[in-house]
């Protein structure tokens, strides 16, 4: 009876947790109009988050890039194959890694960041003090967090896409035999579309990386504002945030590669 | 005026207000006083519309507070101050930009306008000099002072004090009894001062509340308390308190 009476109140628990999240995505929403007027601290925002991240994101897409080409060029390279490694790279990058990589980076370092921001002002009654002066916590503070990672998370993945596929010539070259040229060739043919700019697998994966940095900002924030009890709280709230973002990272990225390749065809 | 009745609130197992009423007239300090965790924040937080009672009834000026909706609320609480126990000011905002903040979000003042405004209740707290810093670098009382600043800059017509003195040394806590006396002496405004503190009592209230198990428990004049015989009374107000 006690594992059913707590095993209930914990699903009851992350039910609740869950409705939080959604009403504080639709209210951030609701507050769009509210963007120019908090343009100063959004740009602020944004730029910290992109300096805080860029160089630990672009050092592990590099590293993953030239591991997938590594994994890949060995396979291929048994069936003589190596001159696709490039479409692989570009497409693997592109399609799933580069997103993931950043997103989760975002999450441990932009995301706690935020929680343990919010989360303090909340403990320290900053959060009270907005509200008994009539300023919307949600559109004075979480309003341009959610705006800055949304754009930032996307500008990331961009890069690390880049540079992931630079690993991986790096490593086709040196390891595989695979020269730069015969490389960047068959990247650029899997980059390049006749119908539209850019392939599909580019736009379905700069589409996750804005829907992560939404789910981790307003997962973020949300940790922080639910933020109870002084320094434990914080901690608990920067814990929550990080696994919470790292679980909605991987369905998200289910859901919408499933969408787009399976449902949509 | 400020107004609640039989007011009830329970936070978690605890049954935090039973049963309190109190009443503050317009022009008036009305200061709370009573053991920690008996309610005292909570009866502000409930005045203030943070909280909802359970049951009960918390008016300003004849209005219902529970069953305010968002704008109500909003327009209530712009005619109102808080100052918390530690200021509650935003880190990464200096002096000036958080006694600005309520203005700025709400007013239809000039930038010109809305600095003039806060320099004048930056000066009257005696905070012209620090405008420029950030919370962190400034001591606690300085914290205080723009809190309070920052509670004023609107012109409210009340003030709620949540301990306005906690941590001070007696000069700095003499200053802001002063600073509180002077705003409802000067401005006029009501207010509602929850403090441990015997001088902050008999130097800025006009009226004392003792609460205890949720209610108050003993109430009068600052002069009717200080001589009242109640145990309670004697404890806080007494010659030994403080």
């Amino acid at each position: 009876m006690n594992l059913f009476t707590s095993t209930g109140a914990a699903i009851l628990r992350r039910v609740d947790d869950a409705g939080f999240v959604l009403d504080l995505l639709v209210r951030t929403v609701g507050s769009l109009q509210k963007v120019p007027r908090r343009k100063r601290f959004l740009l602020d925002m944004a730029f910290n988050a992109g300096v805080r991240a860029l160089p630990v994101t672009m050092v592990v897409a590099a590293f993953a890039g030239a591991i997938l080409a590594m994994q890949t060029g060995i396979e291929l390279k048994r069936f003589g194959d190596t001159g696709v490694l490039g479409t692989i790279t570009a497409l693997s990058m592109c399609r799933e890694m580069g997103p993931f990589i950043t997103a989760v980076i975002l999450a441990a370092t932009v995301g706690s960041s935020m929680a343990a921001e919010v989360g303090t002002m909340k403990v320290s009654d900053e959060i009270s003090a907005l509200e008994v002066m009539s300023v919307d916590p949600v559109n004075y503070l979480v309003l341009p967090r959610v705006i800055a990672l949304a754009v930032m998370c996307p500008t990331l993945t961009a890069l690390s896409d880049l540079i992931g596929i630079f690993g991986g010539s790096i490593i086709a070259q040196q390891n595989l035999g695979v020269s730069q040229s015969r490389f960047w060739m068959s990247a650029q043919d899997a980059l390049t579309s006749s119908a539209m700019l850019l392939p599909k697998e580019v736009y379905v994966g700069l589409l996750k990386a804005l829907v992560f940095g939404i789910a981790i900002a307003t997962v973020s924030c949300a940790a922080g504002l639910r933020a109870t009890g002084g320094a434990l709280g914080v901690g608990l709230a920067v814990q929550n945030a990080v696994r919470n973002s790292v679980i909605l990272i991987i369905v998200l990225g289910f859901i919408i590669t499933w969408f787009f390749y399976f449902l949509n065809g | 005026m400020i107004e609640l009745r039989d007011v009830c609130k329970r936070l978690g197992s605890r049954q935090i207000l039973d049963g309190l009423s109190l009443r503050v007239e317009k022009g008036m300090n009305y200061v709370l006083m009573g053991p920690s965790g008996t309610g005292k924040s909570v009866t502000l937080r409930h005045i203030i519309g943070i909280l909802k009672p359970d049951s009960g009834s918390v008016r300003v000026d004849g209005q219902e507070v529970p069953t305010m909706d968002r704008e109500q609320l909003m327009a209530l609480r712009r005619r109102m101050g808080y100052l918390f126990q530690n200021g509650a000011l935003i880190n990464w905002l200096t002096v000036e930009q958080n006694v600005a903040l309520p203005l700025e979000e709400h007013s239809s003042l000039s930038r010109s306008a809305i600095q003039d405004r806060v320099h004048e209740v930056l000066r009257m707290v005696a905070l012209d000099h620090a405008k420029e810093q950030f919370p962190p670098s400034i001591s606690g009382g300085m914290k205080l002072r723009a809190g309070l600043a920052r509670a004023l800059v609107t012109q409210p017509e009340y003030v709620l004090y949540d301990e306005p003195n906690a941590g001070l040394d007696p000069i700095i806590s003499h200053q802001i009894h002063q600073l509180i006396a002077e705003v409802r002496d000067r401005l006029g405004v009501t207010g509602l001062i929850v403090t441990h503190s015997r001088a902050c009592a008999t130097q800025c209230g006009d009226r004392i509340g003792i609460i205890q198990n949720g209610k108050i428990e003993v109430e009068g004049t600052v002069a009717e308390m200080v001589a009242s015989e109640h145990p309670l009374a004697k404890a806080f107000l007494g010659g030994g308190s403080d």
